[in-house]
């Protein structure tokens, strides 16, 4: 299972800036170790975010996303208080699920 | 092999002039890995991306913004933001254009969500970074800008 997610929710009016650093290798597949194999691929493919369990935001990542990658974007109508959980899945098919509150 | 390589390296040259908008023959994506949109991360150019996503021909437009530094230090973290302010967005994409594969990232705009995402990329040499908006209805509106990358994302 991998590191914990770091997420920041904060408030201004109406909107509410999300702030997510993930942790993960990104391999691109591309890349060869000392003895001249290719690693493979291993990448997040999808994101998800959750405003109090409802789905608002999903996303679609390539290898091309940096290693612990950092996502930020702006939910609309969230109060101080309301939870921010935000998923993701690689392609080896872990996943991690994380949550954080509005500031 | 060769061959198409070259095909495919010729390709992506096209594309950054966006006169390429589906001249190269449709590669055979069967299977679809579950939502994730296979064909679209594999694509090459940026006419192939097009059709991957069923968008139309793209036309540069002032409501998408994209925000890239000039020069990347460091082209395994680029940091990329992209806006739109046209009615109807339901899709952005941050495209680089001499990338391995051209889509980087793909963001679904619900209505309880802002289109304004920020993430960081990696970018294998200096290359035009673009941000796609697909409307709704198949549009597709996109802001351009080239990244100088003075130290290379891929290799070790």
């Amino acid at each position: 299972m991998a590191d914990p997610m770091r997420i920041r929710a904060q408030a201004a009016g109406d909107k509410t800036t999300v702030r997510v650093l993930m942790s993960h290798e990104m391999e691109t597949g591309q890349r060869k170790d000392a003895s001249g194999k290719f690693v493979p691929a291993w990448f997040i493919q999808e994101v998800s975010a959750q405003l109090n369990g409802k789905t608002v935001m999903t996303a679609q990542w390539g290898p091309a996303v940096s290693k612990n990658p950092f996502l930020q974007f702006v939910v609309k109508g969230a109060k101080a208080g309301d939870k921010i959980g935000v998923t993701w899945v690689d392609n080896r098919g872990d996943k991690r699920t994380d949550e954080a509150t509005v500031a | 092999m060769n061959h198409r390589r070259k095909v495919l390296s010729d390709s992506a040259r096209v594309a950054a002039a966006l006169v390429a908008a589906g001249w190269l023959p449709q590669r055979a994506f069967a299977q679809q890995a579950g939502a994730w949109n296979k064909a679209a991360f594999e694509a090459k150019s940026f006419g192939e991306l097009m059709k991957a996503v069923g968008a139309g021909v793209p036309a540069e437009s002032r409501d998408v913004t994209l925000t890239a530094p000039d020069i990347a230090e460091n082209g395994a973290v680029v940091p990329i933001a992209v806006a739109s302010t046209a009615a109807g967005v339901r899709t952005l994409l941050i495209l680089v254009d001499k990338n391995p594969n051209t889509l980087a990232a793909s963001f679904d705009v619900s209505d309880a969500v802002e289109s304004n995402f920020s993430t960081r990329v990696k970018m294998g040499q200096s290359s035009d970074v673009f941000a796609v908006a697909i409307t709704g209805d198949g549009r597709a509106l996109f802001a351009k800008k080239e990244v100088k990358v003075t130290l290379g994302g891929c290799g070790g």
